[in-house]
């Protein structure tokens, strides 16, 4: 049985006709009780259970998904990582997440294409580029790469931007991150289940929350479409249904959601080896490894749960698109789809204890969960083992809103909110 | 495209309307609400899956009204001038 990947492995294995490679995670039953559970198979959940095993030796664990891992979110977005944010409370967060990300490859020993190939937030006139010093300020003290681009950088990285005199979004610059780049998402999902699989996390599919088991004004279980399943610590990472589940168990949240669309375009030979955003076209580019150009934009204007995403906003993003690069005009879309994203007022996501005690919320990512996988599955497993903050998760508390003490990176988040 | 029905214009479309929130949250009244109350109305939302009841502004007439939606097939169930009565 070939368990670990690497080299020699496949080596092996192409010598032996492909014949020893094992299932890379285990589908069991779920059993009655666990130490924990935690609901959504996505990134964020299945980040959660393996650094429950890993950072605090808790394996008695299910991760329940009511379709199929990798299926929602995390399956839908467009890969970019990064940590270019604003606030000291977001750097320590986003910061955290893109260093585990340097190092996931090697830690769940499965390739995860970590490329990182830079990123620029282009700056369109002298105002934006005052700004746009003040940001890339910020983050140099606050420990983050980041680099003020003049034009001729811009020029340099990105040479079929729209140039020309009567450009409707002129370059006067741009913020650079150069450690920025993109992931491949399934594997980020595929990786995290196969390296909790094997350190003896349950990981159940086609098993929806149909309800809370509340004793003693405690959450001590879910009632699921496969039965009921106890545990004393529970965490949700569910991202735009965070809402749906918070009905089930009494309370509300701060969060509304909206689909978020993207696209890509057939592949074709490399062209951009970058990230590319525009705050101006609210659109953001990059070109994935098969070779499809990866386009990204901003919300749906309307509260949703239709994956699917509606035609205005697709053509304001392929408007922009074209704009930014008129030679993209040749290309054929291949396919379009959205994600229901989780949208907080103030961009930032929600990591705590929610209103029901014993349930723990990840939520309100928004536009930008992915980036963040590593950290909200560290964050959210320091919770429910330990039953406490730490000071990085502490700041982005649901009780921020009471309090007053937002978070608002509206600008971080890179599209329109 | 879809088409939106404005109470005072008629069918239109959806790029010609805003949205404004849940119907029916009121702002609390008084010196004395608590923090918590504050925080409900500024921040806490329904978000439902499925019928939906919400504001929206028709930015071309600029009247606001409420609409009946469901949140999952877009489907538009009714579409309401705003009366006196509509926060109840």
């Amino acid at each position: 049985m070939t368990r670990r990947y690497s080299a020699l492995s496949l080596f092996k294995e192409g010598l032996a006709g492909q014949t020893g490679w094992k299932q890379a995670w285990r589908s069991p039953e779920p059993k009655p009780s666990y130490d924990a559970i935690v609901i959504g198979g996505g990134g964020h959940g299945l980040a959660t259970a393996y650094y429950l095993a890993k950072n605090h030796g808790i394996a008695r664990v299910a991760v329940l998904e009511k379709g199929w891992i990798g299926g929602g979110n995390t399956g839908r977005n467009t890969t970019v990582v990064r940590s270019n944010y604003y606030y000291p409370e977001s750097v320590e967060l986003y910061g955290l997440a893109h260093r585990l990300y340097e190092g996931l490859s090697k830690d769940l020993n499965y390739n995860v294409m970590l490329s990182q190939r830079g990123m620029v937030n282009l700056c369109h006139s002298t105002a934006e580029m005052e700004v746009g010093a003040r940001t890339v300020n910020a983050m140099q003290i606050n420990g983050i790469d980041a680099e003020l681009f003049s034009p001729e950088d811009v020029r340099r990285v990105a040479p079929i931007y729209n140039f020309s005199p009567d450009a409707r979004f002129p370059v006067f610059g741009g913020i650079w991150q150069g450690r920025a780049g993109t992931a491949r998402h399934d594997a980020v999902a595929w990786g995290y289940a196969r390296a909790a699989s094997r350190l003896g996390v349950d990981i159940i599919q086609n098993c929806e929350i149909t309800d809370f088991v509340i004793e003693g004004g405690r959450c001590r279980g879910v009632q699921t479409t496969r039965g009921a399943i106890r545990a004393d610590r529970i965490g949700m990472a569910v991202a735009g249904h965070s809402s749906v589940l918070a009905a089930k168990a009494g309370f509300r949240l701060p969060i509304n959601s909206y689909a978020l669309q993207a696209c890509v375009s057939e592949p074709v030979k490399p062209i951009l080896d970058t990230v590319v955003l525009s705050p101006g076209t609210g659109v953001y580019v990059s070109q994935s490894d098969k070779g499809e150009i990866v386009i990204g934009g901003g919300l749906d204007r309307i509260p949703s749960y239709a994956q699917r995403g509606n035609l205005p906003t697709l053509e304001t993003v392929i408007a922009g698109l074209l704009e930014m690069f008129p030679i993209f005009g040749q290309l054929k879309l291949m396919r379009q789809w959205a994600g229901i994203v989780d949208v907080v007022p103030d961009s930032s996501p929600i990591i705590g204890e929610s209103p029901l005690p014993n349930l723990f919320l990840n939520c309100g990512w928004g536009t930008g969960g992915f980036k963040a996988i590593p950290a909200g599955g560290t964050l959210l497993a320091n919770l429910l083992a330990t039953g406490r903050h730490n000071d990085i998760s502490r700041p982005f508390d649901l009780d921020r809103f009471a309090s007053g003490r937002l978070i608002d990176e509206a600008a971080g988040s890179g599209i329109a909110h | 495209m879809q088409l939106f029905p404005c109470p005072f214009c008629g069918p239109r479309d959806e790029t010609e309307f805003h949205y404004g929130g849940d119907a029916g949250n009121v702002r609390p009244d008084g010196a004395d609400v608590p923090i918590e109350r504050w925080a409900d109305y500024l921040y806490l939302r329904g978000n439902p899956k499925g019928t939906a009841r919400e504001i929206w502004v028709h930015m071309s007439c600029g009247e606001f009204f409420v609409m009946e939606r469901d949140t999952v097939k877009h489907e538009v169930l009714s579409s309401t001038a705003l009366g006196g009565e509509h926060a109840a």
